[in-house]
């Protein structure tokens, strides 16, 4: 088992606009990204549980070419509005470095 | 007027850089340029900055920025003879950001002694039409989205529309050399011209959304550079004229990823560009070819909406806590110190003012990036930074209720300690951040025709000749 951020070069999170939030996990060979991709760890479930929120409300996609994992969510806060603390949505990504892949 | 193209096999873009206010080095354009683009396009404007900008009609990068670049891509268009195109000006795009903007154009156009043909058009909306297409059924949610009625269109600062490449090809066919607009897609800056040569509509719209990042998509980007396009049939290569800078299949496949929901589709108000069938090669070690890509027409034509409203006034007061027995119970006493501070404001304001402040709270080092979704809040740190904030519906009532929180902060006991304790480390008092704006919708209007929501307006800059 090894955690995540051992295995992509990146993992980012970003606004997709000021409601949504989006997350790259992103791989710079094609074996690491199809370890992660086939493992059957990340999921929409996984990622509700992390960000408590409903599963029907993760997005989760795996993009080949790119070598990435994408996940867009709801924004807790919109983007800018009192009580937001990230208006580029740029530090949401802590939650996944840790997670265990086999 | 436009330049006629003389190859239609293959139409050469040119995009300086992400957004006009970033700046890009003047060599790279310099090698953009001798390889004769057919036009320069630029982005001007993003919600990224936050509410702001769209509320207050403010830019957001500084107007020596935005000047310097603008400069440089309008003497660069004019000495090739090419359009130059830019969207949602002065960040927002509302309607005073794209006059500012013209100003400022105009200004470069008089001390470089320069003549063309200049269109603005605008799109911010009124609160009247947008009422009637309410009423109509004609505006519908994007999910996820706030709700939107009469009040919240009445409410608002400013409400842009987020054109297409419609009205950019108009104004080409018009005769327009350079092009100012209020808010607009930021990929039909870059499609406006392919599209109305005929070009294939998955690959303009694929081009179009790598160049509206400048050299976004490359491997390593050090700082804002420029991109480059050579869009052909059935394919299109793109490379930063930077030597310095690589593409690779994978970095410009990534680009697709980068602040978009979904990676395979992208919404255009025009249909929905797909790139599930995408392709990418590399043809050298920093240039690549992409095929593959598609299009669907949507069987309506949709724009999207961009609202900012006033949120309130806001002072914060910024504070930091060391004693290891107050971090010990943080949650408690600052449920202690909210409880003070309402009933503190009721006794000075009684209670009219229930209901118009808000205390937003931030403890920096326990959960202040994250709040509830922290998975480490519950590890004790040595020392928290703590953020208030006070939203009122004036300046000088938030900083009146700063002054209360500051004094019910700094006196707020613990059972540890018997006496008077000063529990806050303050490094200065509360600042003014003035009014502050919130987004209030994620909608799309179903107009008649794609140009029901701009306004046009061409005009001969410098002697006509």
């Amino acid at each position: 088992m090894t955690a995540l951020a051992n295995l992509a070069n990146l993992i980012r999170s970003k606004n997709a606009g000021p409601f949504v939030l989006t997350l790259d996990i992103m791989f710079e060979d094609e074996a690491r990204y199809r370890r992660v991709r086939d493992c059957g760890v990340i999921t929409t479930d996984l990622i509700a549980t992390l960000y408590r929120l409903p599963a029907t409300q993760v997005r989760l996609f795996f993009c080949d070419a790119a070598l990435a994992i994408k996940v867009s969510i709801p924004r807790p806060v919109a983007q800018g509005g009192v009580g937001d603390s990230d208006g580029h949505g740029g530090q949401q990504y802590a939650p996944l470095l840790a997670i265990e892949v086999p | 007027m436009m330049t006629a193209i003389e190859n239609t096999e293959e139409i050469r873009i040119l995009a300086p850089t992400g957004v006009c206010g970033s700046g890009f080095p003047e060599q790279s354009f310099e090698i953009g340029l001798a390889q004769r683009p057919h036009f320069i396009g630029c982005d001007a404007g993003s919600t990224d900055p936050g509410p702001e900008y769209l509320g207050t009609g403010r830019t957001a990068f500084p107007a020596q920025a935005i000047r310097r670049d603008l400069r440089l891509m309008l003497l660069g268009a004019r000495r090739l003879g090419i359009p130059l195109l830019i969207g949602s000006c002065g960040t927002a795009g509302a309607d005073v950001q794209v006059g500012t903007v013209r100003d400022w154009l105009l200004d470069i156009a008089r001390e470089e002694n320069l003549h063309f043909q200049l269109a603005t058009i605008r799109s911010e909306q009124s609160k009247a039409y947008l009422t009637e297409r309410l009423a109509q059924g004609r505006i519908q949610a994007l999910d996820p989205a706030p709700i939107l009625d009469a009040q919240v269109i009445e409410r608002s600062a400013h409400i842009v529309a987020m054109m297409g490449a419609e009205p950019f090809i108009r104004a080409l066919e018009e005769g327009a050399d350079v092009v100012l607009t209020g808010r607009a897609s930021d990929t039909a800056i870059f499609a406006a011209v392919p599209l109305m040569h005929g070009f294939a509509a998955g690959l303009a719209w694929h081009a179009a959304k790598i160049l509206e990042c400048g050299a976004g998509a490359v491997v390593h980007r050090k700082r804002p550079d420029c991109m480059f396009a050579w869009l052909r049939k059935d394919h299109f290569i793109v490379q930063a004229p930077n030597p310095d800078l690589r593409c690779t299949p994978q970095s410009i496949a990534s680009h697709a990823l980068y602040e978009n929901a979904d990676p395979f589709h992208l919404v255009e108000c025009s249909g929905t560009l797909d790139l599930s069938e995408s392709r990418y090669e590399a043809v050298d070690s920093r240039t690549v070819r992409v095929s593959g890509s598609r299009f669907s027409p949507a069987e309506r034509y949709t724009v999207k909406l961009e609202g900012a409203e006033l949120a309130g006034f806001q002072s914060v007061l910024i504070g930091s806590i060391r004693d290891p027995y107050i971090l010990g119970q943080l949650g408690e006493w600052l449920g202690r110190l909210r409880v003070n501070i309402a009933e503190r404001i009721r006794m000075v304001f009684d209670e009219s003012l229930d209901g118009q402040w808000d205390l937003g709270i931030r403890v920096y080092g326990r959960d202040g990036t994250m709040g509830p979704l922290e998975p480490l809040r519950d590890k004790l740190p040595h020392e928290v930074c703590l953020v208030f904030e006070l939203t009122a519906p004036s300046q000088d009532l938030a900083r009146s209720l700063a002054g209360i929180t500051r004094h019910q902060a700094l006196h707020l006991p613990i059972e540890k300690w018997s006496g008077l304790i000063t529990a806050i480390a303050l490094p200065y008092n509360a600042l003014d951040r003035g009014p502050v704006y919130r987004f209030n919708m994620n909608h799309v209007v179903l107009p008649d025709d794609p140009y029901e929501m701009v306004r046009i307006s061409m005009e001969t800059v410098g002697d006509a000749r």
